[in-house]
């Protein structure tokens, strides 16, 4: 135990006496939460829209305005011809031109019917698939307007009931995104902090030559490895606290549930990024291998997580991998608790999986950490 | 007699691959005593020590390190020796107190201990008013002294100094030495490798590696009877050329 606590205050003293690392400590989460959450956004604005308009009747001129007095659309300007119109999409000018032919106004009122050329320019697949929302959104309204114009005159009993919809949106009832992110950028910050200074951390010494001289010392296995990582869990838990301080306090996220069931949870969470970190750094010779590895599976399970795609929408076999992704139980459980005000009971499943898997990690850590080679 | 011997090895062998980096070396050390392990670079001089301090496992052979054997009880040869390596091995981010504080405190000596200890190894050194300096910025020469005060902080019985002069001015060299004599007077054992053949005088025996084997084995005297030369430079020449 005595042993522990020597090797505890030397790598606090380390931390704190470096300068590189202070900033990266400190600065970069408060930095990051605030630049990502304002900037990971789902919303599209500006849309940048075209047309051309063959009719020029009142019909097709109320279309267009009913675009013009969206937020979500800038008008661009009135083309000429199509060719015009993807000659500015592929200069990248226009997201989006719309072409109303020119019988327009006569077919609405003669055959109720009538199509609509779109084109949008899908480089970017998601938010193609937003704008086409909005326009379709834009149309729909459009077209109850005229239908209630033009056929005033169907008795009601005889008319088709038109269904409408109208959503209630639980937990996040404006869809506030910052509300979705904040919590999900914490959980990354955790992540980040924990699994790259702890990984880095045992490599340097092996670079040093420090390393070395520890194992010729008959330090146990444990006490070596809980004394590294000891330090770096207080950290992971002092960034979580800090980032949901933020996330009240500046984006006012709420905190429906308690926050202890937060901590219970990212104080095991934490241990399976350490455990991940100490073994990659006992496959590893240099930080640089080490940097590589650890970002390898960062980047996977970030993208896997559930954070920026629903995990719903993926294909089924990446659904059974994120099953091994600890980033994604942890944004579940964050996003649950915060927004939900979900208790121990609820979370109950993953926090047994994430046991299970910080376990696994660290006996892996402990088994392949060796003094003699 | 055997009790004497602290440090026994008989056929110690390791392989990487079908690579000899150490081929079935033999030989003893005596309680006390400055044994010099010379070799050319690649000789094997590093393998051999890290087997016989229980970093590395021989791949076969016998070895005891005072009084321990190296496939059954690393764990405590660790306890009765101390090690500098040829990579300087102290935190260049901690201070001269600090580091004496983790590396006594990860032997095992209590803080009161250490404390003591600390005042009596910078008076030792001459430099009481640097243990609040950090490691880092310290010269060369004054490092080296430290790290070797450091790895003799638990009172080993043998000390392994894997070239532990390289770099340094002669004067610091000598100094150095100088520090050796008495800890080795003080009953410590010293194994040191080097590459320095002046310093290869200082050992009261000598080995000389070659490709993993030990090729010669005496005092500084003997050996340069048998080679008929005058230095301890020309016997290394003479064997590792191979002549």
């Amino acid at each position: 135990m005595k042993t522990i606590l020597f090797i505890i205050q030397k790598e606090f003293k380390q931390i704190f006496r470096n300068k590189a690392m202070l900033p990266i400590i400190f600065v970069l989460p408060i930095m990051q939460i605030v630049i990502l959450s304002f900037a990971a956004t789902f919303e599209v604005t500006n849309i940048e829209l075209a047309y051309i308009d063959n009719d020029k009747s009142t019909y097709s001129r109320e279309l267009i305005s009913k675009f013009k007095a969206s937020n979500y659309f800038t008008i661009n300007g009135e083309l000429s011809s199509a060719k015009q119109g993807f000659d500015a999409m592929q200069k990248g000018e226009i997201d989006v031109f719309i072409e109303i032919p020119s019988n327009f106004e006569r077919q609405l009122i003669k055959e109720k019917e009538i199509a609509l050329s779109i084109q949008i320019d899908a480089i970017n697949g998601a938010s193609a698939g937003v704008e086409n929302a909005y326009i379709n959104q834009i149309i729909q309204k459009f077209n109850a307007k005229i239908r209630a114009e033009l056929m005033p005159v169907i008795p009601k009993s005889k008319g088709l009931k038109r269904l409408e919809l109208t959503p209630s949106y639980w937990y996040n009832e404006t869809l506030d995104y910052k509300t979705f992110m904040v919590p999900g950028i914490i959980v990354l910050l955790v992540t980040m902090v924990t699994f790259f200074l702890s990984g880095m951390n045992i490599v340097r010494e092996k670079e040093i030559g420090t390393l070395e001289q520890i194992n010729v010392t008959p330090i146990k296995k444990y006490q070596f490895i809980i004394g590294k990582l000891f330090p770096f869990w207080v950290l992971g838990i002092f960034i979580l606290f800090f980032g949901m301080n933020i996330g009240r306090f500046l984006f006012e996220v709420p905190l429906l549930g308690n926050p202890f069931v937060i901590l219970l949870f990212a104080s095991i969470y934490i241990l399976v990024f350490l455990g991940m970190g100490f073994l990659i750094s006992n496959f590893t010779d240099t930080q640089q291998q080490a940097m590589f590895i650890a970002w390898f599976f960062v980047v996977i399970f970030i993208l896997m997580s559930g954070l920026f795609t629903p995990i719903e929408s993926m294909p089924s076999w990446a659904q059974k991998l994120t099953e091994f992704n600890p980033i994604r139980y942890f944004i579940e459980v964050i996003r649950m608790v915060m927004l939900k005000g979900s208790g121990f009971q609820d979370i109950l499943p993953q926090l047994i999986k994430i046991t299970v898997y910080a376990i696994v990690m660290n006996i892996l850590a402990v088994v392949s950490y060796r003094k003699v080679s | 007699m055997k009790d004497q011997n602290i440090i026994q090895v008989k056929n110690l062998t390791k392989k990487y691959g079908d690579f000899f980096a150490v081929n079935e070396i033999s030989f003893h050390v005596k309680k006390g005593e400055i044994f010099g392990f010379l070799g050319a670079n690649g000789a094997g001089k590093t393998t051999a020590m890290k087997m016989l301090i229980g970093i590395s496992k021989p791949t076969y052979g016998e070895a005891t390190v005072a009084g321990f054997d190296v496939f059954k009880n690393p764990e405590k040869i660790k306890k009765n020796i101390g090690y500098m390596s040829q990579k300087f091995a102290l935190y260049d981010d901690l201070t001269v107190n600090e580091n004496i504080i983790f590396f006594g405190g990860i032997y095992g000596l209590k803080r009161k201990i250490i404390k003591h200890k600390t005042k009596e190894l910078l008076s030792y050194l001459g430099i009481e008013e640097l243990g609040k300096t950090l490691v880092g910025s310290l010269p060369l020469g004054v490092k080296q002294k430290l790290a070797f005060s450091i790895a003799l902080i638990h009172e080993p019985k043998i000390v392994f100094l894997d070239e532990p002069t390289g770099g340094v001015d002669p004067i610091t060299r000598r100094q150095f030495w100088e520090m050796i004599y008495e800890k080795a007077h003080q009953g410590t054992t010293i194994f040191v490798t080097t590459h320095y053949m002046d310093e290869a005088e200082y050992c009261d025996r000598v080995s000389i590696m070659v490709t993993g084997k030990i090729e010669a084995l005496d005092t500084p005297k003997k050996l340069k009877e048998i080679y008929k030369v005058d230095s301890m430079n020309e016997v290394f020449l003479k064997l590792a050329r191979g002549e």
